[in-house]
């Protein structure tokens, strides 16, 4: 047994101890990607610009979830969860913007302000 | 405790550890233990991504329907402010991680002065999102019915942004001034005061007048602000449902500010805990599972920021 895994077994408690190295380099990484998140919304790339702050934020939040929050050294259930629960709120709002136009075209113009009168005060909800 | 990590450390690989006190009779090893905490909290923190993802529905709802009101809103939203609380979150899920691992290690010092440092990231936090509040609610943004917003706050932050120093201090000191001798007098008052401001400030620089049509001028479009804001020092048209944006913003936030308390008192208990040296490497489950939940506040957060103080 060489001398590193000697060190490494010293460990005998539970769960796995993450190197330092990974922890601060996931600080550092996260320090920059918010850097360059904010950097980037100074240059006008029309819709991609939110493209490219989720994109962004995904990799941050990866690299949160695997390292600081251990699911990389963990068993694969609790990816399992996480990722089935992201799974479910993306149908969630896929499934509501794949809705939202459907009733756009029934929509009759002028129909809410058509019932503003003083016994029904739809406007102080304005 | 230090004892009793003593003695399994002496014990060796002989996996003695069946005799720990901190093994419940239902569980077969100290790991198998810790799994099952960490699986349980993982089933918790789902449960509060689908909650907050009802949120994010709302959000990409009335993005999609009205875009135009995230353009307006986001100018109220200050980036720095809301840069600085990311990088305050990111350093305090560091100092959360760092105290998982000293638990682990059993350094107790190492570990109290982490939770210490994690709870003073989140201070700072809750301290910033203080300072935007009331720079909002000074200036009558509050979400729904009650919002009555001041436009002097969108001339001082949009102008004073693009080389009218002397117009935004003057603002500013004014807003804050008037902010400390009227707190609590209600936004009327507030409004007139800042409106008279804006009124002795505007003449002066001679170059612009404050918008108080509240009529949507929709051919302006997304891109014509920004280049209107960045050429001359005009201010972006107040959308109608502007007050939608900012409910949006208090309940994201404010569900997160909560979640932020609830981990402090979190984080509190296990710094209690841990002046009792309760942890050591072969139990510090309340530890790691705080520390999870403290990193999902780090991840929500994580998307907030981009999404409402990033539009461009």
């Amino acid at each position: 047994m060489s001398e590193a895994t000697a060190h490494h077994e010293e460990h005998h408690g539970v769960g796995h101890i993450v190197d330092w190295r990974v922890l601060i380099g996931v600080l550092v990484s996260l320090l920059i990607l918010t850097w360059l998140t904010v950097k980037v919304t100074e240059f006008d790339l029309g819709s991609l610009n939110i493209v490219i702050a989720l994109v962004i934020a995904t990799l941050k939040a990866s690299l949160v979830c695997l390292f600081f929050m251990h699911l990389y050294y963990d068993q694969p259930f609790n990816s399992i969860i996480l990722v089935s629960s992201l799974l479910f709120v993306l149908i969630f709002i896929l499934f509501s913007l794949l809705d939202l136009s459907a009733y756009q075209s029934s929509i009759i113009p002028d129909y809410i302000s058509s019932l503003r009168d003083p016994a029904y005060p739809l406007d102080q909800l304005k | 405790m230090t004892t009793e990590t003593q003695v399994i450390d002496e014990g060796g690989h002989d996996h003695e550890h069946a005799h720990s006190p901190h093994l419940q009779h239902h569980f077969d090893t100290l790991d198998q233990q810790f799994n099952a905490g960490k699986l349980g909290m993982w089933l918790f923190l789902a449960t509060e991504i689908l909650l907050f993802g009802g949120l994010f529905v709302a959000y990409a709802i009335y993005r999609n329907l009205h875009p135009e009101i995230f353009e307006y809103g986001h100018h109220f939203l200050d980036p720095k402010l809301g840069g600085i609380n990311t990088a305050v979150l990111i350093l305090s899920s560091f100092t959360m991680a760092a105290a998982v691992r000293f638990a682990q290690e059993g350094k107790q010092g190492m570990l109290k002065l982490c939770l210490v440092l994690t709870l003073c990231g989140a201070c700072g936090f809750l301290g910033i999102k203080y300072i935007e509040y009331s720079h909002k609610m000074v200036h009558g943004i509050f979400p729904g019915k009650y919002y009555n917003p001041d436009e002097h706050i969108l001339e001082e932050e949009l102008l004073g942004a693009h080389g009218h120093g002397a117009v935004a201090e003057h603002g500013r000191d004014h807003a804050s001034s008037s902010g400390e001798e009227t707190h609590g007098e209600g936004a009327h008052e507030e409004s007139t005061q800042s409106a008279e401001a804006s009124a002795q400030a505007a003449p002066a620089e001679g170059e612009f007048v404050i918008e108080k049509s509240q009529i949507v001028e929709a051919p302006e479009g997304p891109e014509g602000m920004v280049g209107i804001v960045h050429e001359k020092p005009e201010l972006p048209k107040r959308p109608e449902k502007a007050h939608v944006f900012f409910g949006i913003y208090y309940l994201m936030t404010g569900l997160h500010g909560i979640h932020v308390l609830i981990g402090m008192c979190a984080i509190g208990w296990v710094f209690f805990r841990s002046t009792r040296g309760e942890f050591g490497p072969d139990y510090f489950t309340p530890v790691d599972l705080v520390g999870l939940y403290w990193h999902l506040v780090d991840l929500i957060w994580i998307y907030l920021f981009p999404l409402l103080y990033l539009i461009h």
